[in-house]
């Protein structure tokens, strides 16, 4: 169980948190004007990366905050946390 | 041909001590070139090289795998074995590998220890019994062996379950499949090696897929670390690393990799005849044939390669266990473990040709996929070899997730499966 | 009286403290402080159980957590029994039970037995070849035969009457493992002003130091037992130090998370365990980590390596100088190391025969010198070939070996001897290393894998770093813990060790042997019965991997988890594949370290504590009137309140035809109830409901739909705008905390410009619904200020009241299709509100209804619910909800996905009514719809969701799922079920009042 730096609450344990997937999906601002195939691209594809992945979580037990992490998921490693909305750190 | 095991068999090298049994497969280094190239030796991979050779005559092929042959989710799984799934689609695939599954230590002359114990799923609330009630219809309907038991044909079929209504949720009844089962999934894995090595299919261990290689949306090989194989039809069934493949075909798959747990008892004497599922108390366990009981635990909802999960999730399993079994209270676990499955948004797989020429993927079984493992190779076979989907897996094609016709089997599956 | 092997004093048991126990229905005494295992071998015992597979006879072999053999079930047939207890570890207490397992009718004699006779027919993976033939066989005979042979002890049968607890713990510094590297690194890491805590499997501190009375060994001139007794004193009393006893670790996971069993009445007569509490798993977050597991010796491997009597060299040590008890009054022992000279010198000094056998030509050590000073007879160069005696060895043969170790020559020496103690040197304990994540490294001169790489912030210290000697552990555990703990000085800096070293080593996997190996039984995994030979025979097939070959074989796989198995099988396997050692790698090393008790694992969390109950305000009430409760989600809500024995369909249909002949009232606390404010409020209704809110008015209620981005229905409830920025939202109730969780990730995700705030108030408020057509007279009771005239109070809008003097929010909206009010109040005043409700409707005769009744009364009117009627693949198009979709708003959730070439098809499954041509034949929810039940294979072209018996309309009703089912209202079509077919005729979905008419009555 991983330690997850909240970026609103610091240090907490992993079970207060829910994964929300890949990060960095933007809800497409007009879905009408998209083909079926760059729709189901949103909706459904996903890197679903073996490695340094970025992706969304959820401080649902906590500030209930959306947050993005930066994570190795081929050894759970975390090497950053930004709010939403932020740039990932560069290195 | 190979000797052909038996009683008989066994005898005759008991005389000479063991020393001289052939081995059950070879260990080649790979040609130039296949005629198809089966990417990841496990259950899925196996049977698919198995049935291009018996089947369609294609004997010219390889298996590549990165590590040991079974060593994945084949290895790693709980053997649950049933095909009473809701849709018509699903039904037809799961039931086709079940009849596989009733021939199949005959078919490829290794004893699998298909047992067919029965599997029972448990409803515990209104909703269960009504979701549980129309697959047993659907499954009536289907020719598939399913039948609703009250709580008593419950507690009948399986003594050691706490029907007692004053629990959390009580048992309110549940279904039975008596044709299914468990196996031993290791056999699974060697037995069709053995079985496909035998027609002359390379199966090439510790041997790890680098990149495809394409011309013009067409497949000619595949980058390995033993060097380059040239072919014009690579199937990929690598399960957890599916996308890992698809990325390097430029290929988008609707998957994520997530971990999932099991774990086994200390064995002792026979206590449950059965294996029993339950939704709503998120619990599944049966004993093996060393009498461990064998319980397999939820997916975390993070991708993740490494293969182990959340102790918050056997936690969560065990809790559930004794809700329904009190007794095992004083039971220890032996062993757990973690394997990674590639799970699709409507937790059906996908068994289909891609966007480019001569790939083929057999993909997103999730947590489900062994009890489909004859089929799977079937279909898939049938799939590479004419280029076409069998009637049995047009359903499970990639191209779904575009039209929305979705085999979603979320709402009257099983637990995880 | 049989002879007591007891011979010699011991500081480390209570002599006072006599207890008795039974083992195999037989009284036995032992002291306090014995393990089972000691107390046996005191009393002579060493035929403990028999193996798996042959049902051979087996013993004690080791003093520890390693134990393969002595497995015993402990506490009967009672609710205290448990099953593969090993005898090593389980102390006893007065009154202990134990008896053999996997034997039948004893374990002197054992018809199991017969499985050694056939032995060479059924080699490691015998199974996969036969059975096979005849088929019918397998499922009469062969496969129940080999599910009888399965499992060694017994499960309980009984429900476990003992209790479990959780306990997290943070520390700056876990230090794992009470020997002596453990004891000064929990030294060095208290004094140096680190929360420390130290874990100890053991009843006591010092591991196999604290009986080291040899005098080659001394630190700072004091013999090593007594140096050690003194820093266990003084440890003791640090003040940042806590010390667990009888806590093993089971678990080291990520991020330095690890979890460890304490044990607190294993030990303690069934009298003695007064408040329950059995064992306590401790949840562990450490900064740091200090492994100190220590090292298990190895066995060796030659033929009939596994009779009773066959014990670890070092066992025996601890057995004599520890318990005090020896092992064998005529003992052999065979090494390849110099370990086991303490044993023998022990052993000697206390008066008691002892040869040795050594594989090594030589050896110029100390221990070696003082052994052959004692006049212990050494044999060089000679290894065991072959034991006898069925239960308890009675001699063994002995021959010379030649140079290269390969072969044996010369003639047979016959030894007799109850006991051989056996060393091949030792591994270190890595598994919780690797199960962290670590990997590890090969010592090609000692073959040892060791600690590399590790994941976390963590050391290894001791021998499970591979230090095997007195100076080197401390010196080493000195400055790495210094090193890791940045501590500049420590007591241990200048200590003075002196310790005999070890000159010469010889490892040999498997022995060799004047008998070609295919007729030995050389035993790798005691308890799985697998041998050298299985080994050889799984390479010879193809399994070359290491776990292939432990799968084949099932080396490794019993309840010991391989911890003396696996050295020697990959030993074996690269002998004989003539590849390096260290190039194999391991077999992973799985969690948890030794067998965790399930209890442990759930802790608390069992019967009344599994699942959080959710109750509603107004629960009492329903409880004091008979209802019975319905589980959803966590929720009871009331499914029904039957009168004077009535039946569940006597009980509903009066409630039904009373709610709609006067008035009934609903519990309806259980929806999930979101506030909305902001700014753009409206704007947020807009993009998460498919029906436009803009221009709904203050103070009015909407129904709205809500999708997932797949277009399909995710849960419906009504909003109501209470103010211009402020709106209170409904869900339904199992929904309720994922539609708060969906809200908040677009709100935060995606529209983050959007002004909206979101609360959930479900808990906040209690809801009394009413409707009939008495409910308006009910509330002109309950709120005599209020107008309840149409114009004043329509269908779809809201009011704010008072009742005594308390707030309530009234929504004039409907579930049922009668005239009809939802009263909210805040939660502590639900009760209150709702015995209200029912004293002034007591004239009307208020018929309280549950929710079966509720799913009567909204099916009667075509109303869906949400998980019953759609189940993730029903659009609102398939629902015949077209209204509900504004044609106007460019977007909302799940919009694009309605206008997929699938989600477009006019041929999809819609909600449609059923009527059956029998009226009074109820439909099975769940039952499948047919058009033609001759046509194989048969189409199933939708089922039954909802179907009741309406009292209201005398005749059965159903709303289905049919494909097409728009275009197929007034045919004719089948519902097969298992002795009938049911003939029904496809119908509109509203069955009653479709003008709604009684909404304004």
């Amino acid at each position: 169980m991983f330690i997850i730096t909240c970026p609103f609450c610091g240090e907490r344990d992993q079970s207060e948190f829910s994964a929300g997937g890949e990060a960095h999906i933007v809800r497409p601002k007009q879905p009408t004007e998209l083909s079926d195939d760059e729709w189901a691209d949103f909706l459904f594809m996903r890197k679903n990366i073996k490695g340094v992945q970025f992706e969304r979580w959820n401080h649902a037990h906590g500030c209930r905050k959306w947050f993005n992490v930066i994570r190795d998921t081929s050894n759970d490693k975390i090497h950053a946390v930004y709010k939403m909305g932020e740039k990932p750190p560069s290195d | 041909m190979k000797n052909n095991y038996s009683i008989f068999s066994l005898l005759k090298n008991s005389l000479s001590y063991h020393e001289n049994w052939q081995q059950a497969w070879r260990d080649p280094e790979p040609k130039k070139e296949y005629d198809a190239v089966i990417v990841g030796g496990g259950g899925h991979g196996l049977a698919t090289a198995f049935y291009l050779a018996k089947k369609h005559n294609m004997k010219n092929i390889a298996v590549v795998e990165k590590g040991w042959i079974g060593g994945g989710n084949t290895g790693r799984n709980t053997t649950i074995i049933r095909s009473n799934y809701l849709w018509d689609a699903s039904a037809g695939l799961y039931d086709h590998a079940l009849k596989l599954w009733e021939n199949l230590s005959q078919e490829i002359n290794y004893n699998v220890m298909f047992s067919q114990r029965g599997v029972m799923n448990l409803a515990h609330n209104l909703q269960d019994v009504r979701d549980l009630k129309r697959r047993t219809h659907a499954n009536r309907l289907n020719g598939i062996d399913a039948v609703w038991l009250s709580t008593e044909e419950v507690k009948n079929f399986c003594p050691i379950i706490n029907t007692s209504p004053n629990i959390r949720y009580p048992v309110l009844g549940g279904t039975l499949q008596r044709r299914a089962g468990t196996a031993r999934h290791d056999a699974v894995a060697w037995g069709y090696a053995r079985g496909a090595d035998a027609m002359g299919v390379d199966i090439i261990q510790n041997c790890e897929v680098k990149g495809i290689k394409r011309n013009v949306g067409t497949v000619e090989g595949i980058e390995t670390t033993k060097g380059f194989i040239k072919t014009k039809k690579i199937g990929v069934v690598a399960a957890g690393h599916s996308s890992v493949i698809a990325n390097m075909a430029g290929i988008r798959l609707p998957l994520e990799s997530k971990p999932l747990q099991a774990l086994v008892s200390e064995p002792v004497k026979p206590i449950i005849n059965t294996v029993v599922m339950s939704n709503a108390v998120h619990a599944y366990v049966s004993q093996s044939d060393k009498g461990e009981l064998v319980i397999g635990a939820g997916t975390d909802s993070y991708v993740s390669y490494t293969q182990r999960g959340s102790h918050d999730v056997v936690e969560g399993t065990l809790k559930a266990i004794l809700e329904l079994y009190p007794i095992f209270s004083r039971m220890k676990m032996l062993r757990q473990w973690g394997g990674i499955v590639d799970i699709c948004p409507d937790a059906s797989p996908i068994i289909s040709k891609t966007s480019v020429k001569g790939l083929y993927f057999n993909c997103g079984w999730g947590t489900g996929g062994f009890k489909a493992t004859p089929g799977s190779g079937d279909l898939f076979a049938h799939t590479i070899a004419n280029d076409e989907p069998h009637t049995l897996n047009a359903a499970f094609n990639i191209n779904r997730f575009v039209s929305g016709d979705l085999v979603d089997e979320h709402g009257a599956a099983a637990v995880a499966h | 009286m049989s002879e007591n092997f007891r011979s010699s004093e011991t500081k480390f048991l209570d002599k006072t403290n006599r207890i008795s126990f039974k083992y195999n229905g037989k009284k036995y005494y032992g002291y306090k402080g014995d393990t089972l295992a000691s107390a046996l071998l005191s009393n002579g015992v060493h035929l403990i159980g028999r193996s798996f597979k042959y049902h051979r006879p087996r013993g004690i072999m080791t003093c520890g957590s390693e134990e393969p053999n002595a497995i015993v079930q402990i506490g009967g047939s009672g609710s205290f029994t448990e099953p593969n207890v090993r005898a090593t570890e389980q102390e006893i207490y007065e009154g202990l039970e134990a008896s053999s397992q996997n034997c039948w009718p004893s374990v002197e004699f054992d018809v199991g037995g017969i499985n050694n006779f056939i032995s060479p027919v059924i080699p490691a993976g015998f199974y996969y070849k036969t059975f096979m033939w005849p088929k019918k066989l397998w499922y009469s005979l062969y496969e129940p035969a080999i599910r009888m042979s399965a499992g060694l002890g017994k499960s309980p049968t009984q429900p476990d009457p003992e209790l479990y607890d959780h306990n997290h713990l943070h520390c700056d510094v876990l230090v794992v493992g009470g020997g002596i590297s453990g004891i000064l690194a929990a030294s060095i890491s208290a004094d140096n002003g680190n929360n420390t805590v130290l874990i100890d499997d053991k009843n006591s501190l010092g591991g196999s130091t604290i009986f080291q009375d040899d005098e080659n060994f001394k630190i700072d001139d004091e013999i090593p037992s007594v140096w050690l007794n003194n820093q266990i004193k003084n440890i003791k009393n640090k003040k940042n130090l806590i010390i667990k006893h009888r806590t093993s670790l089971a678990a080291y996971h990520s991020y330095n998370y690890l979890l460890a069993r304490e044990n607190l009445a294993d030990h303690k007569s069934l009298d003695e365990r007064s408040n329950k509490l059995r064992q306590r798993l401790w949840k562990i977050r450490a900064k740091k980590v200090i492994l100190a597991t220590g090292a298990i010796e190895r066995p060796l491997i030659f033929n009939n390596n596994d009779r009773p009597g066959v014990m670890l060299a070092n066992s025996v040590k601890k057995y004599i100088d520890y318990f005090g008890v020896r092992c064998g009054n005529k003992n052999v022992i065979f090494t390849n190391n110099d370990s086991a000279y303490e044993t023998a010198i022990s052993l000697n000094k206390k008066g008691i025969n002892v040869t040795i056998v050594d594989i090594r030509n030589n050896s110029s050590s100390i221990l070696v010198k003082n052994a052959k000073n004692a006049g212990i007879k050494i044999y060089w160069n000679h290894t065991v070939v072959d034991t006898k005696g069925y239960r308890r060895i009675k001699s063994i043969q002995i021959m010379k070996m030649s140079d290269d170790g390969t072969n044996v020559i010369g003639s047979k020496i016959n030894l007799v001897c109850d006991n051989l103690s056996i060393s091949g040197g030792w591994t270190p304990m890595v598994h919780l290393f690797t199960q962290s994540g670590g990997k590890l490294k090969f010592r090609d001169s000692d073959q040892v894998f060791l600690p590399n790489t590790a994941m976390s912030d963590q050391i290894s210290i001791g021998s499970c770093n591979g230090d095997f000697e007195l100076d080197d552990v401390i010196k080493n555990t000195n400055s790495e813990c210094k090193n890791f703990l940045s501590a500049s000085v420590t007591d241990y800096d200048s200590l003075t060790i002196s310790c005999p070293k070890q000159k010469e080593s010889k490892n040999i996997w498997l022995l060799p042997n004047d008998k070609p190996l295919g007729k030995t039984k050389p035993f790798l995994d005691f308890q799985n019965d697998s041998t050298a030979k299985d080994i050889k025979l799984a390479m010879r097939e193809g399994f070359k991997s290491i776990e292939h070959v432990k799968r084949y074989t099932t080396t490794g796989m019993g309840t010991d988890q391989g911890k003396l198995a696996n050295m020697h099988a990959l030993g074996i396997i690269s002998e004989t594949a003539g590849v390096k050692m260290g190039s194999l790698g391991t077999t992973t090393f799985r969690p948890p370290y030794t067998p965790l008790t399930f209890g442990t694992i759930v802790g608390r969390n069992v019967g009344t504590f599994f699942d959080i109950i959710r109750k509603t305000p107004i629960h009492e009430w329903h409880e004091n009137h008979k209802a019975k409760f319905e589980n959803v989600g966590q929720w009871k809500r009331a499914w029904y309140y039957p009168k004077n024995n009535e039946s569940m369909h006597q009980a509903v249909q009066r409630e039904s035809k009373a709610a709609r002949e006067s008035a009934g009232i609903l519990d309806a606390s259980t929806l999930g109830k979101i506030d909305i404010k902001g700014t753009d409020a409206s704007e947020f209704l807009n993009r998460v409901y498919t029906n436009a809110w803009s221009k709904l008015a203050i103070g009015k209620c909407r129904y709205g739909l809500m999708l997932n981005e797949d277009g399909m229905v995710y849960d419906d409830g009504v909003t109501t705008r209470l103010e211009e920025n402020h709106y209170v939202m409904t869900t339904t109730t199992g929904g309720a905390a994922n539609v708060l969780s969906k809200l908040e990730d677009y709100l935060q995700t995606e529209w983050p410009e959007l002004d909206v705030w979101l609360t959930s108030v479900t808990d906040h408020y209690a809801t009394a619904s009413i409707c009939g057509p008495n409910s308006k007279n009910i509330l002109k009771k309950l709120f005599p200020k209020l107008e309840f005239n149409d114009e004043n109070f329509p269908h779809m809008s809201f009011k704010n009241a008072e009742l005594n003097g308390i707030n309530c929010r009234i929504m004039r909206i409907s579930f049922t299709g009668e005239h009809s009010y939802e009263i909210n109040i805040e939660s502590k005043y639900g009760k209150s509100l709702w015995e209200n409700c029912i004293e002034a409707g007591k004239e009307f005769n208020i018929t309280p209804y549950g929710t079966e009744t509720m799913h009567l009364l909204r099916a009667e009117k075509g109303f869906i619910i949400v998980g019953q009627d759609t189940d993730g693949t029903m659009t609102p198009i398939d629902l015949q909800m077209e209204w509900i979709i504004s044609k106007k708003k460019y977007d909302f959730i799940g919009k694009r996905s309605l206008y997929r070439s699938d989600t477009m098809r006019e041929d999809r499954k819609h909600l449609v009514g059923l009527l059956t041509d029998n009226p009074r034949e109820i439909l099975e929810e769940g039952a499948q719809i047919v058009q033609d039940e001759k046509k194989q294979p048969i189409e199933m072209l939708g089922h039954v969701t909802s179907s009741y018996f309406s009292p209201n309309l005398n005749k059965s009703i159903a709303l289905a799922v049919v494909k097409n089912g728009k275009k197929l209202k007034g045919q004719k079509l089948l519902v097969p079920m298992k002795d009938k077919t049911i003939n029904v005729t496809v119908s509109d979905f509203v069955f009653f009042d479709s003008k709604n008419e009684r909404l304004n009555a």
